[in-house]
């Protein structure tokens, strides 16, 4: 399949020719593919918020091409502004981005950008809203009364009224409790069933990648050091401990039982992924 | 554009002698330097502080190009202050006339010594800035200032003020970057329209950077407060400023050298 979205050999320096000069992508690959369900895996200063915000052209690349639909994004002005629109992006905690009198002002302002006509830009919005669970009459209110949790769904929404092709989320569901975190990341997979759309969820929570995504990409110090599904990222359980990433418990646990001479498959990550591997263990089928 | 590459304060990181100085040390012998700069009159005295200064860079090792680039901004004041002083210079050695203007030898030199004048300032309190983190600078100046509580000026709470000033600057840089960033990627145009329309663009940017600034404002009062801060009564640092053998060497040089050049002016020179 073709790539909707593709970097090629992407290199990013900030503050050249200063003493604050950082190389922050090294010469990386990346491609995601229509209708895949991607995470990006990495720790603070990995490179990973780098390497979204020139996905969507916000960030020139030193070096290297972003391509979207086989496209170099940087080849026009008029293209790069356009990608924008297909490649939505939600940035950490972005409920500080909201500044509207209202929610529904605030969710317009992305579709008004694109010079959307009204009746359009009412249907983008409701559809957006209902999208993230707001109810119809948290439209009209001022989005600075609402909850955090709220405030957070206005801003997703904010972003899913462009109706992107390509939907990137940096870090969704920080800071929210455990009940807000399902709810989000509910309302990120509606949306991808719903409009077929590529979601890139990024993340340092491997709990919540193993459960979500179809494909994991590690990012390290610029590098992509392994991607693939979730099952073959985990087996490299060690160098992940060793980048400070980790892998879900369960994975972990199954890791130790291996290393206690356990003859077990230790690429779990799910509950019942566990399950069969023991009840296969014992000797016993998966009921 | 990344509003981070913006240079404010302008702090380079280093461990030279320069660096390694007492605030208040450099402070004095920037004041020192300026005043010795006003005192001088003639090419004597201009060539002894431009060695001053250079010793000072080079004993820094701030590079040179950053020191010059930072001369950019004042250029057009530069052309300008030259220009005047060297028209403007009344004189009897006269030079050449035409229509209004006289240029006088008179001129030509208080022109050139005018320029030399602000580029040495400039030069002189760019090396404080580059060699002074903010935060010493503003204990420094805490420090030196302390005689003025007996006039009940709050020099403590001006200098909190100023620090926690300066400690927001790059925090509120950051944070606009990010904003911006943000409201691009829903289609804000940041760069091109006319000047109505761009000042209507900026809503989008300064309603949401004025919330988190309040919010960050409570946020830093609450943390004060909850850790007991009442102001400088009885106050204690973690970095105790103090005198070195080096200070006292500094500011002594620097005395010679004001008193110095201010009876090489006397002479004239």
């Amino acid at each position: 399949m073709e790539p909707i979205l593709q970097a090629k050999n992407l290199t990013h320096t900030y503050s050249a020719g200063t003493p604050f000069e950082h190389t922050a992508l090294d010469c990386v690959d990346f491609a995601a593919y229509p209708g895949e369900y991607l995470g990006i895996i990495g720790h603070t200063g990995s490179g990973k918020s780098t390497l979204i915000q020139h996905l969507n052209g916000l960030l020139k690349p030193t070096s290297g091409q972003v391509l979207f639909q086989d496209t170099d994004i940087w080849s026009d002005p008029k293209i790069t502004r356009r990608t924008r629109f297909q490649v939505g992006l939600v940035f950490q905690y972005p409920e500080y981005q909201l500044f509207e009198e209202t929610v529904y002002k605030d969710i317009a302002f992305g579709p008004r950008n694109m010079g959307l006509d009204e009746k359009e830009i009412d249907r983008r919005v409701r559809s957006a809203a209902y999208f993230v669970g707001l109810r119809d009459d948290h439209l009209e209110k001022s989005p600075f009364e609402l909850s955090g949790g709220q405030k957070r769904r206005v801003a997703i929404a904010g972003v899913i009224a462009m109706e992107p092709k390509v939907l990137i989320l940096d870090e969704p569901t920080a800071g929210l409790d455990p009940e807000g975190v399902e709810s989000i990341l509910g309302n990120i997979r509606d949306y991808h069933k719903a409009n077929n759309a590529t979601i890139i969820l990024v993340s340092h929570s491997m709990e919540d990648m193993a459960r979500t995504v179809d494909r994991l990409v590690v990012i390290d110090d610029g590098h992509i050091p392994f991607q693939g599904a979730p099952r073959e990222v985990f087996q490299h359980g060690a160098e992940l401990e060793k980048m400070g990433l980790g892998v879900p418990q369960l994975t972990r646990v199954f890791h130790r039982l291996r290393a206690l001479g356990v003859d077990i498959d230790p690429s779990v990550y799910t509950v019942e992924q566990a399950k069969a591997a023991i009840l296969e263990k014992l000797g016993k089928a998966v009921k | 554009m990344a509003l981070k590459d913006i240079t404010l304060g302008q702090y380079f990181p280093g461990s030279s002698p320069v660096h390694k100085l007492d605030p208040r040390t450099k402070l004095l012998a920037v004041i020192l330097y300026i005043v010795a700069l006003f005192l001088c009159k003639w090419f004597v005295s201009y060539a002894i502080m431009f060695v001053v200064l250079a010793a000072s860079v080079a004993i820094s090792r701030v590079p040179i190009k950053s020191l010059v680039s930072g001369m950019k901004p004042v250029v057009f004041i530069l052309v300008f202050t030259g220009i005047l002083n060297l028209f403007y210079t009344p004189g009897e050695h006269v030079l050449a006339q035409f229509w209004i203007f006289t240029i006088t030898l008179e001129g030509v030199f208080q022109a050139i010594f005018m320029v030399v004048r602000i580029l040495m300032l400039i030069a002189g309190t760019f090396l404080l800035t580059y060699t002074t983190s903010p935060i010493m600078l503003t204990d420094g100046l805490e420090s030196l200032l302390n005689p003025l509580k007996v006039l009940k000026v709050p020099v403590h709470e001006l200098a909190m003020m100023m620090s926690i000033a300066l400690r927001f600057i790059p925090t509120l840089i950051e944070e606009t970057d990010k904003i911006m960033s943000a409201q691009r990627a829903r289609g804000a145009d940041f760069e091109s329209g006319n000047l109505f329309q761009r000042a209507k663009a900026l809503l989008p940017l300064l309603v949401p950077l004025f919330i988190s600034a309040f919010r960050r404002a409570d946020e830093l009062a609450t943390a004060m407060e909850c850790r007991c801060y009442h102001g400088g009564q009885g106050r204690t640092r973690l970095k105790q400023l103090k005198y070195r053998g080096r200070d006292y060497v500094t500011l002594v040089l620097f005395i010679a050298i004001t008193v110095g050049v201010g009876v090489l002016g006397y002479f004239g020179l």
